[in-house]
């Protein structure tokens, strides 16, 4: 296990999800499932987050904003798709403004689906990604040697 | 000035900086998880500080331009200075301009980046070492003046640290006004609540992550790594309240430097944010009552 998995830094956008997914991606972090456990840590900041945790569907206004972010999170960075909005787009597909899920905008490395996406689907959501964050950590360590 | 009277600073420099950041990581490991069972949680592993600060080693770089890395990495080499000069008891005036010189040096790494929430971290850091300074200079006079009180020389004084050795009792019987003062300061310097307004341990501020904003992957780690040097020279500044001439006052000090942490935890736990002018007037206020009074009365004695 590298350290990559050891720290995961996560960094929360509601992309035009209902709030009952940030909820719960807050509720992960509080003392009844504290993912702190972890090492989970809420940032603000992309430049320190390794995971991103989109929750809500992707439309026209946020699909800058949501690559914006993930162009700003540095290597290695894994992005977990919070509730069915984010896998798919959910109930709100057929919206008129909705363009789906997070997929449409960037590479989403897990879904975690749900409505609303429950603490302990989020837990094992993020786990998973720990695991290709470790991945893509060692594919950087053995680029780096190649070159 | 000797030859060895350099060597010694320069290595204790060196032995510091492999030392303080064991010693911070462990503290820092300490406070997540004291603070986690403050808040009813069970937190992280002991060694989670050191699992960061790997994980951003192993960052990609990413650099927002080439001279924010050589502040940093200058604040870092200052800090180690500042904690060697201490630990072998050398010029505490020195070691606190030393420190003050690599807060500054942290300041103009933020503000290299011209980001605007960089910016405003380093505004805010600014306001701290105003507030803070008047105090830590205090507290370096008032030991100067403590210990030509104790020591057998007739009104002379020392700055080095090492002079504490040679005391008959410790400082903090004179000097208690100042040591609550420092106490008081301390917050600020430890990056504790109420005053961790520059660049706060906690998610969730509206200036995203202040001074560090702009910084990632290795050289974040090196700012990780400097705050742990820091909080092991601050611990030592409270500790040196409490050295006398017998070789056992140093666990004396060392336990007092602990309850200080736990304490600086437990206020980090307990207040909310306050906004700088606030901080401002009380730490003044503070350097004014504790020190102020305290060099007045001992000027006098």
């Amino acid at each position: 296990m590298g350290y990559a998995s050891k720290s995961p830094w996560v960094i929360h956008y509601d992309g035009s999800s209902c709030n009952g997914c940030d909820i719960e991606v807050l509720a992960t972090l509080c003392p009844g499932f504290d993912g702190e456990r972890f090492g989970v840590v809420n940032t603000g900041n992309p430049k320190h987050a390794d995971i991103f945790l989109v929750t809500g569907s992707v439309n026209a206004q946020n699909i800058d904003v949501v690559r914006e972010i993930y162009d700003q999170m540095i290597e290695p960075k894994v992005v977990v798709a919070c509730g069915i909005c984010a896998c798919s787009g959910g109930i709100f597909q057929d919206c008129y403004n909705v363009l789906g899920g997070v997929d449409k905008a960037i590479p989403v490395d897990v879904y975690a689906p749900g409505c609303a996406v429950r603490p302990e689907t989020l837990i094992d959501a993020i786990v998973e990604g720990v695991a290709v964050l470790d991945e893509k950590a060692a594919q950087m360590k053995s680029a780096e040697k190649a070159r | 000035m000797s030859l060895m009277e350099l060597i010694i600073p320069i290595l204790a420099s060196l032995v510091f900086a492999v030392v303080a950041p064991v010693v911070g990581c462990l503290l820092a490991g300490v406070d997540r998880i004291l603070s986690a069972r403050m808040q009813g949680r069970v937190g992280p592993p002991l060694l989670q500080p050191y699992y960061d600060v790997r994980k951003l080693m192993g960052k990609e770089r990413v650099d927002v331009n080439t001279v924010q890395g050589a502040y940093v990495v200058c604040a870092f080499i200052f800090a180690c200075l500042a904690g060697g000069i201490f630990f072998s008891g050398g010029n505490l005036l020195m070691c606190v301009f030393i420190i003050t010189l690599s807060s500054l040096f942290l300041i103009m790494a933020a503000w290299s980046t011209r980001s605007p929430y960089a910016e405003v971290g380093a505004a805010r850091e600014t306001m701290q070492v105003m507030s803070y300074e008047p105090m830590v200079l205090l507290f370096a006079v008032a030991f100067y003046m403590a210990t030509a009180l104790i020591l057998p020389t007739e009104g002379i004084g020392s700055f080095n640290v090492g002079a504490a050795f040679s005391l008959d009792f410790p400082v903090i019987a004179y000097i208690w006004p100042v040591f609550l003062g420092l106490l008081f300061i301390l917050t600020i310097k430890l990056r504790k609540s109420p005053f961790d307004l520059s660049m706060s341990h906690h998610a969730h501020q509206e200036i995203v992550r202040g001074i560090t904003t702009e910084m990632s992957g290795s050289t974040l780690a090196l700012v990780e790594v400097l705050h742990w040097c820091e909080n092991v020279l601050f611990l030592g500044w409270v500790s040196i309240f409490f050295v006398w001439g017998a070789w056992w006052s140093v666990l004396i000090a060392i336990v007092v430097a602990l309850a200080v942490y736990f304490l600086e935890i437990l206020i980090d736990n307990n207040f909310a944010r306050v906004k700088w002018q606030f901080m401002l007037k009380s730490a003044w206020a503070v350097a004014l009552v504790g020190g102020g009074i305290n060099i007045a009365v001992l000027a006098f004695v």
